[in-house]
């Protein structure tokens, strides 16, 4: 079988899913929803099948697994934002469609994505200032104390999620030229690379821990320095980079949670859920306390759809359900083993990234390969691991799954950037 | 550079499952604790969701029901008011339940329906609670109230045959329904007199003379007396050392044991008791209940053990009555360091008009699911064997004499034949405060009604005087 009508066939499931998820969640609120709402449903599925179309003109040769892991993980997510707000599910399809266009266009107009390389400074350079976008007066949004969305007129956006894509395009081909001189000389038995050649790489540690004090979000900062030290450590297959680089990480992160307010907040939040000053705080252990309450009421089967305790009346329960704690929503609902398989499907999303990323010819679509598929998957442990106490919480989306327009966009032209570097992989691969 | 490729895939993997070990020790293996978290109020919350089961009094009177309102949560609402508040409790968001409404909180809410509730909840019907039948008396219990005329004290009757409440009246009282403001509760937490405490399972207060029935039932069935025995009833007689009086200073003779009980001579029972000994003593309180959180379907916290109460380094605590703290003649009589609940002194009554077995206390007698069949069945239990029935009859004709023509007058029916024994445990004695008790039972002959009775404080009042005629008000209401 072709590889893409594999992955037509690979629909199959997303497609189940979305028309059994509506359906339940049809029959469990029938009596406040109208029939037109399940047309998003259906919508959702055109959007599948219009990418499928995309990828079999211009990409016939990409991994037909990609497209099918996101279109499951994609409808998991519309479903339980339908079950949750019927407007937002609406707006989350919404921003699926602009997603599929960024989708397209990405494919169609970075045909050869190593052009890429030749604008790298510029797009670090436009990365950076997107990243601080938030810090500037008039545009910039602080909610829970953390900086990460701007507004422009109606439309607001968090600009950190495009400015990660730009970061590992720059660093995938920043590394790709040093990697060689990053490990070429040796001191006392250990790899010591020159100044100048590490200068650039301690200006991206500076950068991630500048991040914590302007941006003041610890989860996004982690997943920057994370996903850099991941293609460090590809580049250069010493593993002293990614050790010393934590070390560094965690001093400076210790430094700024005992002298920035609200990173050390969360720290305490994150120590003490249960604490009945933090509990009461404005921004304090709340949330975290009621998301492990939502999970533990899930148990080993879960809830069921559509019976997640998520407000009574009007006053919400579980804050941020659609966002920062949709997988405490999963969870609940579908319980211990609801919780597993998505995780599973991150893992298997994950496994695809780092098998492109392994079939890839040069260093450069290597290292975007790992760099890419290292950042969505610690994206998916800052957030899951925030809602499930592994470390503090802080507002990042679950890829594909949170409500977030901004997280959709980018998540989608991640996708597309792993099918180019697949079906230019794969079709070397098979002469 | 594929093999640090697949490295990293590793170290990805182990994160994973460190997010998959965490989501398990949430919702498996820490669950129950995270579900008893005071701060979680997810229970609760849903539970706004749920037709909470009615609780309805004996001949159908409705004391709680669940209101629905605009956005489709249910509210609690009492339509009896104050009659039951203690005994039936509450249920709001804040300040959460109590009393039958916590006891039977699985009921109430369906919970605990099994494969028929799942298969509801497939069949996409809400959860609706089970209704909870009581045994309580409306009526009667009204008259309780009446009587105890805003006097705090607690009246508690049962029917000694199986054990079912009928009164359980606590003094001061609270209107349930205000309860939806958490500024009101703030206010009925700190209220003098404390309304939310069930005084009749939890408030404890020395037994005074009452008590002398366990005494009597200890002596006569353990074979060292008859009611014929004599004892001598001298004042002044030294117990553990001090001397002992009697009520108003009263000398008596070579007096038998009817005599001593009609005319309530503590000298006689002070001798009595130390005679039956510590250990005897100890084995019939336990029996009658004493050492054990009284026991009825009401929350473990708004129940309390009766018994002594010994402070050996300042804090006090339950003592066994063989324990060196015990002065075992001055408990014999009532005094001392013996506290006990009014129900527990309902059940003191019980026993003997049970020819000697003790029902357990019970409020509530089934629960019955929205298909009006039958959901759980609280059925009559034996608490204990406190005596033999002779013993029972023996004793029963004794506390007859009491009603008939010794201290307990007040509490007389006429055509009914009242059982009873009044006590006055002294509160101080400079100010002339007392706490006067009854318990009794009728028709001596075939009993039907066990009570208890206690007014907290009067200036110079005794059971006889102040609570005997309580009783005989609410039994006259409960025999009709």
């Amino acid at each position: 079988m072709s590889a893409r009508n594999r992955e037509l066939l690979g629909l199959l499931p997303a497609s189940l899913l979305i028309v059994a998820g509506f359906g339940a969640v049809f029959l469990q609120e029938q009596t406040q929803l109208d029939n037109l709402s399940l047309t998003y449903g259906a919508v959702f599925l055109g959007l599948c099948f219009a990418a499928h179309l995309i990828i079999r003109v211009r990409l016939p040769d990409a991994d037909p697994y990609l497209l099918p892991i996101v279109a499951v993980l994609a409808s998991i997510g519309l479903v339980v934002i339908y079950r949750l707000n019927e407007t937002l599910a609406r707006d989350q399809a919404q921003w699926f469609v602009i997603g599929l266009i960024a989708f397209a266009a990405t494919i169609i107009f970075l045909r050869d994505y190593r052009v890429l390389e030749r604008y790298r400074y510029l797009i670090a350079a436009g990365s950076l200032v997107l990243l601080l976008l938030p810090r500037i007066p008039g545009v910039g949004q602080q909610a829970n104390g953390a900086y990460l969305g701007i507004s422009l007129g109606p439309v607001s956006f968090q600009p950190a999620e495009f400015a990660k894509i730009g970061i590992i395009i720059f660093l995938a081909s920043y590394l790709r030229d040093t990697r060689a001189l990053l490990v070429s000389r040796k001191r006392f038995g250990i790899t010591l690379p020159r100044l100048k050649h590490i200068g650039p790489l301690l200006l991206v540690w500076g950068l991630a821990m500048l991040m914590l004090v302007f941006i003041r979000d610890l989860g996004s900062s982690l997943m920057f320095f994370g996903g850099f030290l991941a293609m460090l450590y590809v580049a250069t297959d010493r593993l002293i980079f990614p050790v010393v680089g934590f070390g560094l990480f965690g001093i400076g992160a210790w430094f700024f949670a005992s002298t920035v307010g609200h990173v050390g907040d969360r720290v305490s939040a994150w120590q003490h859920p249960f604490d009945p000053k933090l509990y009461e705080q404005i921004g304090g252990s709340y949330q975290i306390a009621q998301s492990l309450f939502a999970q533990a009421d899930g148990g080993v089967w879960g809830q069921g759809f559509g019976q997640a305790l998520v407000s009574v009346g009007d006053s919400p329960i579980l804050p941020a359900a659609q966002t920062d704690l949709i997988y405490a929503v999963i969870v609940n609902e579908l319980g211990l083993i609801g919780g597993i398989a998505l995780l599973l499907i991150y893992v298997l999303l994950i496994e695809r990234g780092f098998r492109i990323a392994v079939l890839a010819r040069d260093s450069f679509s290597k290292l975007l390969a790992t760099g890419l598929t290292t950042v969505v998957a610690l994206q998916v442990f800052v957030i899951v691991g925030g809602v499930t106490k592994v470390i503090p919480l802080t507002g990042v989306t679950l890829p594909f799954v949170s409500y977030g327009g901004s997280s959709i966009v980018a998540n989608f032209v991640i996708v597309a950037l792993l099918l180019l570097i697949s079906d230019r992989a794969r079709r070397e691969a098979r002469r | 550079m594929n093999k640090p490729i697949i490295r990293v895939f590793a170290v990805l993997l182990v994160l994973f499952g460190l997010l998959a070990y965490f989501t398990t020790r949430w919702t498996v293996i820490d669950r129950a604790a995270l579900q008893d978290n005071p701060q979680n109020k997810r229970e609760l919350l849903a539970q706004q969701r749920i037709a909470r089961g009615t609780i309805v009094a004996d001949g159908g009177t409705v004391l709680a029901r669940s209101i629905r309102r605009g956005d489709g949560t249910y509210a609690r609402r009492y339509p009896a008011n104050g009659l039951f508040a203690q005994t039936v409790g509450y249920s709001f968001l804040n300040p959460g339940t109590a009393g039958l409404e916590r006891f039977y909180n699985g009921q109430l809410t369906g919970r605990t329906a099994g494969l028929e509730g799942t298969l509801r909840k497939l069949q996409g019907k809400r959860q609706q609670g089970n209704d909870l039948r009581t045994s309580l008396d409306p009526q009667s219990q009204q008259i309780a109230i009446d009587q105890l005329a805003g006097r705090p004290g607690a009246v508690v009757a049962l029917d000694p045959r199986n054990g079912r409440v009928k009164v359980m009246a606590s003094i001061p009282s609270y209107d349930p329904n205000v309860l939806r403001s958490a500024k009101a509760t703030t206010v009925l937490n700190s209220a003098p007199g404390a309304p939310l405490l069930n005084r009749t399972t939890a408030g404890l207060y020395p037994p005074g003379s009452t008590f002398k029935v366990v005494t009597a039932a200890a002596a006569l069935d353990s074979g060292l007396y008859e009611p014929s025995s004599t004892v001598n009833g001298a004042n002044g007689v030294e117990i553990s050392g001090v001397p002992l009086n009697n009520d108003g200073g009263q000398n008596f003779g070579e007096i038998d044991l009817t005599t001593a009980l009609t005319q309530s001579v503590n000298t006689v029972w002070a001798q009595v008791g130390e005679r039956v000994g510590k250990r005897r003593m100890s084995r019939y309180m336990e029996r009658f209940g004493f050492g054990s959180p009284v026991p009825v379907d009401l929350p473990a916290d708004e129940r309390l053990a009766s018994g002594l109460y010994c402070s050996p380094n300042g804090k006090r605590q339950l003592a066994a009555p063989t324990d060196g703290c015990v002065d075992i003649g001055r408990t014999s009589i009532g005094q001392d360091k013996l506290l006990a609940t009014p129900l527990q002194m309902a059940m003191v009554a019980s026993a003997v008009a049970n020819r000697g077995i003790l029902m357990r206390p019970a409020i509530a007698t089934r629960t019955v699911d929205p298909e009006g069949r039958t959901a759980y069945e609280n059925t009559p239990q034996q608490y204990s064997r406190v005596m033999s029935p002779a013993t029972a009859e023996k004793l029963t004709a004794m506390m007859q004499k009491v009603v008939q023509e010794g201290t307990g007058t007040a509490a007389a029916l006429t055509g009914i034949d009242v059982a009873g024994k009044t006590g006055t445990a002294e509160r101080d004695v400079i100010n002339n405060i007392t706490q006067p008790w009854f318990i009794a039972f009728a028709p001596a002959s075939d009993p039907q009604i066990a009570i208890a009775i206690t007014i907290e404080k009067t200036v110079g009042g005794f059971g006889g005087t102040d609570a005997a005629p309580i009783a005989k008000a609410v039994m006259e209401s409960l025999l009709r």
